[in-house]
């Protein structure tokens, strides 16, 4: 696995999220604490929605559009939705964002 | 023969050293100890109790002059080291040299300065030996106001003891909440309450930008522009390993000296201990991991074979009265699960972090009786999975859980007033259930409690069910979600009575039962305190839905709408050819009139937004809120500028009552209307707020729509003037402000107050009129303003994406 550096913890607002962009369509990367961080797609299953746009909340994020609710551990929908959201490693090191390379060069089109 | 050991500092790790050296091999080492102290070893943890005035120095002391003596240690107390000669083997004091054969690096750290103009300013320190203790009390002994500059252990220790001292203390802090790297939101939340309570002032998310003062510090100047007085700074923002020593004797250092799990630097017989140290990628600021190294360093001196090894650690913050615990790791990692406990009426706050069935991690503020057997838990990995469910009881779970908000109510005296709109008390309803009334239609019968605005229902079910017990069935009141048991009408009455000012207060003091809520209730919270406290609360645009948070309308593509105000539906060609320019250069697919009387610009890439917002506000056109739930538009009709029946100019006073209401939030959006004469082109009389004018005057009403629900809007009064007609118009939205109920639009909470209660505190009371819209006023002075402009000069890069890789070649 390699890391790749795709900017500072503080470029993400707290309970907020920011876009990466990549050739296969936008990651969001989670900001859910102080220091804490999740990656994953920034697509809704159910009509696209941009999840980056949705209200942050303990670990889940909720779409924007009709509020499906996102578990950003398991990518899970929460309740009596069903769908799945694709999660990708991503560490905190000294302030800097580490996202696991393979998100932006070799994820599956989803 | 006996070997030379030099050990350079005379700190709490060397000590240890030293202690395990002269005990098992007394007679193995011919010691030579520097410190640039003029002292030997004293416990510098112990330094807070000494500011605070609860210690002397003398109690502090480990070790005194007789035990260097009685084991023979040559002590050079005063004299900084300033040369180490690896290839000598000799090390350069100030008062000259001595040789070694074995070197113990324990230089601890210094404490970071931030480098802003005026650090250098007597009156300025830090705070990290005794020295600079005895400032810090010399300095309180003058009185006057103390800034602590960072709100973590060493900033609030400092603040707590300067405070006991009688001085006025501030502390600034550059983040969100206090103790951030150990503490999570809700319990910085009651630190600083703890703290507040002893007159400490605390001030998150400032950013020191300059210290001010001819000869001495006299103030701090904050990145906001503010200035706090300051006859002391006390900088405390962090420390870095003390290395210069080592860097120039061409030791390997990265942060800290490089050592190995024997304690040993790239120089295997130079030893490093304490804070100077990095192992592992590690560093060190707490005493434990420096005991256990200094144990491994004498062994390592005498041949024995030992290794350090990393361990978990526990903080706590020696300030009494302010009772924190946390350890582990509750901040960082994934496929964790939380644990929350709250006890409001105790000020407790438990969160247990949990991973794969082991504890990871816990922070506790207000009773931390079982930190230890937490922090066990986690040391020792143990499987928790069998009491997970009563796990953050603590080992000695009773059972039950002891947050009973009708035992509140059952606790209230008898004239405690419960109806606050009728002054209706608790006795008075006691009497009334004894008397028969035994449901909530009764009780508002025979008392008139909740029989106005409706916000004590739940107050007098409660009185209701403590009273009757069993034989009261109490109605299943909707909370607002899943985090709470409270409705939205508890949680708007506790806000103001316990003068909660922040959503971590509100969490905290009314036990919410998820670490940070949910996105039902955490945009209802915000509304309300923002409402509630304009001045004192911060809008956190977090908790706001997308549309609030970027000023835009989404659309089910992820593009944005974009609908510049017009003030009363009025344009002019200037206008219209900046919205034509923007359409055109943003490649805007459609630009609609709206059922507002303006133009929407529809489809605009989120990525776009700062840059055709920028264009807009050159032109002076500014947000239309076309978003919020705050003022929407006001319509207004030609009037008598041009109309042959205009009695009043509408169109004037509508373009008035845009301009004091924009950028108002309120409970639900709000649309006015102001109709030159009763054949109300502007539909005034079915907005929320319609005026239509009349020969004699204005005829406000309120409470209309024209959405899910047609309402017409019922006459609240008549006016003479214009002035009186902008006045009702402000009273009337700041009472909905004050207690509405999020998302009800303005008719839903008529139907609750019910008219006449308006009628009684909007027109007819005066004064009261006056102080709502006063406090409408003051509420507007803050957020009468383009978030556009705001969103162009201050956050423009966030709307970007933070990394594109979408520019770089294919591989
Ligand atoms: C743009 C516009 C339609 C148009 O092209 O004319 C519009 C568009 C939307 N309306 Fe509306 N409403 C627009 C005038 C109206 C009107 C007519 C008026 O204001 O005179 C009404 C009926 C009057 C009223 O509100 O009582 C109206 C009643 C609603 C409702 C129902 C509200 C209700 O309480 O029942 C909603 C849903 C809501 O707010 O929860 C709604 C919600 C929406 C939203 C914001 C839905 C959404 O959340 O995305 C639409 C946004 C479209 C977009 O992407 O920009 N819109 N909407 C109008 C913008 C007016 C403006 O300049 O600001
Ligand atoms: C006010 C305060 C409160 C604290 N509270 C706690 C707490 O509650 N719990 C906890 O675990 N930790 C606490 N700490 C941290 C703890 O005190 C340190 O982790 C510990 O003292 C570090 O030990 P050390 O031996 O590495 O360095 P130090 O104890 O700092 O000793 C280093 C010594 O080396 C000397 N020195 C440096 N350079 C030279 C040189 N070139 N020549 C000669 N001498 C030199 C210095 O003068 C100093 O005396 C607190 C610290 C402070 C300041
Ligand atoms: S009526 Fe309003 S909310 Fe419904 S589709 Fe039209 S614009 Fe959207
Ligand atoms: S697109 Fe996300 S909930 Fe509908």
């Amino acid at each position: 696995m390699s890391w790749i550096d795709i900017g500072h913890i503080d470029d993400v607002p707290l309970r907020g999220a920011r876009l990466v962009k990549t050739r296969l369509g936008c990651i969001a990367i989670f900001r859910t604490a102080e220091a804490e961080l999740f990656a994953a797609s920034n697509a809704c299953p159910h009509k696209g929605g941009p999840l980056s746009e949705g209200i942050v909340h303990g670990q889940s994020v909720t779409c924007p559009l009709h509020n499906w609710v996102f578990d950003l551990n398991t990518g899970e929908a929460q309740g009596a939705d069903e769908g799945r959201i694709t999660t990708y490693p991503v560490r905190l090191e000294d302030g800097r964002i580490l996202l696991d390379a393979r998100a932006i060069t070799e994820r599956s089109a989803a | 023969m006996k070997q030379k050991l030099v050990v350079i500092g005379a700190g709490m790790a060397s000590g240890r050293v030293l202690e395990h050296l002269t005990e098992t091999a007394p007679d193995a080492f011919d010691i030579t100890l520097f410190n640039a102290e003029p002292r030997g070893n004293y416990n510098r943890i112990m330094l807070s109790p000494v500011l605070s005035g609860e210690k002397t120095y003398e109690d502090i002391v480990t070790h005194d002059g007789g035990w260097y003596a009685q084991r023979g240690i040559a002590c050079r107390f005063g004299e900084h080291v300033v040369k180490i000669d690896r290839e000598m083997k000799v090390v350069e004091g100030e008062n000259g040299h001595v040789p070694y054969d074995k070197l113990l690096i324990a230089t601890g750290s210094a404490p970071f300065i931030i480098p802003v103009p005026g650090k250098d300013l007597p009156g300025v320190i830090t705070y990290r030996d005794l020295d600079d203790t005895n400032a810090m009390i010399d300095a309180a002994a003058k009185g006057g106001n103390a800034v602590v500059i960072g709100g973590g252990l060493l900033g609030l220790e400092a603040a707590a003891g300067l405070a006991e001292r009688g001085m006025t203390v501030t502390v600034v802090h550059l983040m969100g909440h206090l103790m951030e790297r150990q503490l999570d939101e809700a319990a910085g939340y009651l630190l600083r309450k703890d703290l507040e309570l002893r007159g400490i002032t605390v001030r998150t998310q400032a950013s020191t930008k300059a210290i001010l003062g001819e000869g001495r510090a006299e103030a701090v100047l904050l990145e906001s522009g503010e200035t706090l007085p300051a006859d002391l700074v006390v900088m405390a923002v962090g420390i870095r390993p003390e290395t210069r020593l080592a860097t120039d004797a061409g030791l390997d250092v990265a942060r800290g000296i490089e050592v190995n799990a024997q304690m040993q630097s790239s120089d295997p017989d130079v030893l490093a201990v304490g804070e100077c140290v990095e192992f592992d990628g590690h560093l060190f600021g707490l005493v434990a991991p420096l005991y256990d190294q200094a144990k491994v360093a004498a062994n390592t001196l005498l041949g024995q074979p030992d290794a350090f090894v990393v361990k978990e650690l526990a903080t706590k913050l020696k300030v009494t009265g302010c009772d924190l615990f946390s350890a582990g790791d509750f901040a960082e990692g994934e496929g964790r699960e939380d644990i929350v406990f709250r006890d409001p009426a105790r000020g407790v706050y438990k969160r247990l972090v949990i991973e794969d069935d082991r504890l990871i991690g816990a922070v506790m503020y207000g009773d931390t009786a079982d930190g230890s057997w937490f922090f066990g838990l986690i040391k020792d990995g143990t499987d928790i999975d069998e009491m997970r469910d009563t796990l953050i009881f603590g080992p000695a779970y009773q059972g039950g859980d002891t947050a009973d908000p009708l035992s509140a109510v059952a606790a209230l005296p008898p004239e405690a007033e419960i109806c606050g709109c009728n002054g209706v008390c608790k006795g008075t309803i006691v009497e009334a259930i004894a008397a028969g009334a035994t449901d909530l239609a009764a009780v508002r019968a025979s008392t008139k409690a909740s029989a106005s605005c409706g916000t004590c229902t739940g107050l007098v079910e409660q009185v209701l069910q403590v009273t009757l017990g069993d034989e009261f069935q109490m109605p299943a009141a909707q909370p607002i979600c899943g985090c709470t048991d409270l409705t939205h009408e508890d949680v708007r009455r506790l806000i103001k009575a316990q003068e909660l000012k922040s959503q971590a207060a509100v969490w905290q003091e009314l036990g919410w039962k998820t670490p940070n809520g949910c996105h039902v209730c955490r945009p209802a919270i915000n509304y309300y305190l923002l409402a509630d406290w304009p001045l004192e609360y911060q809008d956190d645009p977090q908790s706001r839905f997308v549309n609030e948070r970027k000023h835009a309308n989404i659309q089910k593509d992820g593009t944005f709408s974009v609908v510049p105000r017009m003030w009363g539906g009025i344009t002019n060609p200037a206008e219209l050819r900046a919205i034509a320019d923007a359409a055109e250069k943003y490649d805007v697919p459609t630009v609609k009139v709206t059922g507002g009387q303006r133009i929407d610009l529809l489809g605009v890439k989120g990525e776009d937004l700062p840059a055709i917002w920028a264009d807009l506000n050159r032109a002076g056109l500014v947000s239309g809120h076309a978003y919020s739930k705050g003022l929407r538009t006001v319509k207004t009709c030609v009037g008598t500028d041009h109309c042959r029946f205009g009695t009043q100019d509408s169109t004037g006073l509508g373009i008035k009552l845009e301009k004091i209401l924009w950028g108002s939030w309120t409970p639900h959006k709000l649309k006015l209307a102001v109709s030159g004469c009763p054949r109300n082109c502007a539909e005034a009389t079915c907005k929320d707020i319609g005026v239509v004018c009349v020969d004699s005057g204005y005829q406000i009403g309120i409470g209309g729509a024209a959405g899910m629900d047609v309402k017409e809007t019922e006459l609240l009064c008549q006016v003479p003037t214009e002035d009186e007609a902008i006045e009702v118009v402000m009273a009337v939205t700041q009472a909905y402000r004050e207690g509405g109920k999020y998302l009800d639009r303005l008719y839903k909470w008529l139907a609750k107050v019910g008219m006449d209660w308006v009628r009684a505190n909007v027109v007819d009371d005066l004064e009261n009129r006056r102080a709502l819209a006063e406090r409408f006023e003051l509420s507007q002075s803050i957020y009468r303003k383009d978030p556009w402009a705001e969103h162009v000069r201050d956050k423009a890069p966030s709307y970007a994406p933070i990394a594109d890789f979408t520019l770089e070649a294919a591989e």
